[in-house]
């Protein structure tokens, strides 16, 4: 087992943003966490990473004090920083692993990760020198620098083209397995749920309105998921809520 | 029947009401970061590259414009008060009422405005930026913290380095005062020097070091600080720089004026 949600709640300002969320994700499975707008989807991220707090409810991780990694939806990349140095930022600045490492390590585990995400001898440019959909594979190589366990995903496709969306769905299924890391991927786009997860959740209103595989999200009879999936403003979905 | 709400008496209320809460979270958040701050160094876990960096922020970069203010501020003084002295037949206290005047008080307060414009805001601009870019939760995610590594380095910068731009700019500042004094009322070199240490003690210069110190402190900790605590877009990043100049403002004249009360009352 990779990551387990147990009865997580969590309210803002009285209002039940997420209520009583459960479910599991094994070693080497992604889920997708899928649900219109403020449906709680960030929320469910943030807490998992340590973000925020839950108001009730727990996240049992295995091994316990598992590596969580996150790359964020406009990539979040340190815009004073290299390439290289945002990449080797953990290994340089988190207490565990400062002076563990030389400088020629540094350099060959960054252009490893950088090759993983095929950028390889970009190490010098900074993120305001690179596309968007760059800047989201160097937020995936320095998530994945320290090896971790979980890889959460914000949006990883949102706002890039159908190619550039291929490539980066691509790379989530590539690293899940070099790692074997448990992952869930947040997203809208419906091509990513079909390319880059095993099975899927769908949030509405904070609560789980599906559970179950991928394929039945896109294919099944639920009228949520087959709400979302047609994107029709008719359904059990109100619109004033989206 | 009256609706109390939309009268101007309830209105104005309201707003004095939301101006002291925003003063109170501000000053809470300010708090609040200099107990983190407090926490952080007490690990001794301080980043000595960022550390250098910020600290050559924050007198170099800064000296061409403290330089110039200060240096300003003389040639005004010198100006108005060196014909004076000498008409009256008190030109010997020029260099001593001018090293007095740049040692106490405006070297000082003229440095701290200066650096508060050019480096404080720039501290609060891009850690609010960070924050609304989501840079300070990636630092978070990746369990590295913020305050040690933005908010330690640039506090620490500022009392290292305050007092290294007030020497520098009280020593530009009496050059100015000393060429402006012979240009205008014919006093000496030699005379404006003797004059100066005559009114000085080592007391001025030791206080005006220490209040500098606590200036460079406060500018950089209200600074991060009100960056930090930004959430939101563009639009609060600007009120948030805004913040940080109004209220280092503010705190480096409440500091001044503690400083004159405990040393010179």
């Amino acid at each position: 087992m990779g990551i387990e949600v147990k009865n997580l709640t969590k309210i803002f300002n009285e209002k039940k943003v997420l209520n009583n969320i459960n479910f599991k994700v094994e070693d080497g499975e992604t889920l997708g966490v899928v649900g219109f707008s403020g449906s709680g989807k960030s929320t469910l991220l943030k807490i998992i990473c340590g973000l925020l707090y839950p108001n009730s409810g727990e996240i049992i991780t295995s091994p316990k004090d598992a590596d969580i990694a996150m790359t964020f939806q406009y990539s979040a990349l340190f815009d004073f920083l290299t390439v290289f140095d945002n990449i080797a930022f953990p290994l340089t600045q988190r207490k565990e692993f400062r002076n563990k490492y030389s400088q020629s390590e540094l350099k060959e585990i960054v252009a490893q990760k950088l090759k993983i995400v095929g950028l390889e001898g970009i190490e010098n440019r900074y993120p305001s020198e690179l596309s968007g959909g760059m800047q989201k594979r160097v937020g995936f190589a320095r998530a994945i620098v320290t090896n971790p366990k979980i890889i959460l995903y914000d949006e990883p496709t949102a706002g890039l083209d159908p190619v550039s969306s291929t490539l980066i769905e691509n790379y989530i299924v590539e690293l899940k397995k070099e790692l074997n890391a448990s992952c869930l991927v947040v997203t809208h786009q419906l091509s990513t749920i079909k390319r880059a997860t095993d099975k899927a959740i769908m949030l509405y209103e904070g609560e789980i309105v599906y559970k179950g595989s991928t394929s039945e999200l896109l294919e099944g009879t639920n009228p949520y998921t087959h709400q979302f999936v047609t994107a029709s403003i008719k359904g059990p979905m109100k619109i004033k809520t989206l | 029947m009256i609706n109390v709400k939309k009268t101007l008496f309830y209105r104005g209320l309201n707003l004095l009401w939301s101006e002291i809460e925003e003063f109170l979270v501000t000053l809470g958040n300010i708090g609040k970061d200099f107990l983190r701050v407090l926490k952080t160094m007490g690990t001794l876990r301080v980043d000595i590259k960022e550390l250098m960096e910020q600290c050559s922020r924050f007198s170099v970069d800064s000296l061409p414009i403290t330089l110039t203010i200060v240096a300003m501020t003389s040639i005004i003084i010198a100006m108005q008060i060196a014909p004076e002295l000498a008409k009256q037949g008190a030109g010997n206290y020029v260099g001593s009422l001018s090293a007095l005047v740049m040692v106490r008080e405006l070297s000082a307060i003229m440095s701290g405005f200066a650096i508060i414009s050019m480096i404080g805001s720039s501290y609060a601009s891009e850690i609010a930026s960070m924050a609304v870019t989501e840079q300070l939760s990636a630092m978070r995610v990746l369990k590295v913290d913020p305050v040690e590594y933005l908010i330690v380095p640039r506090f620490l910068s500022g009392i290292l380095m305050m007092p290294f731009v007030v020497i520098v700019s009280t020593f530009c500042g009496l050059l100015c005062a000393a060429v402006i004094s012979n240009i205008t009322a014919g006093i000496t070199y030699l005379n404006f020097v003797n004059s100066m240490w005559h009114g000085l003690f080592v007391k001025d210069i030791f206080v005006a070091l220490l209040k500098s110190s606590f200036f460079g402190g406060t500018i950089a900790l209200i600074s991060c600080s009100c960056g930090y605590s930004t959430r939101g877009g563009a639009l609060e990043v600007g009120i948030s720089t805004t913040r940080a100049v109004v209220w280092s403002f503010v705190a480096i004249a409440v500091w001044d004026y503690i400083f004159a009360t405990v040393f010179y009352l």
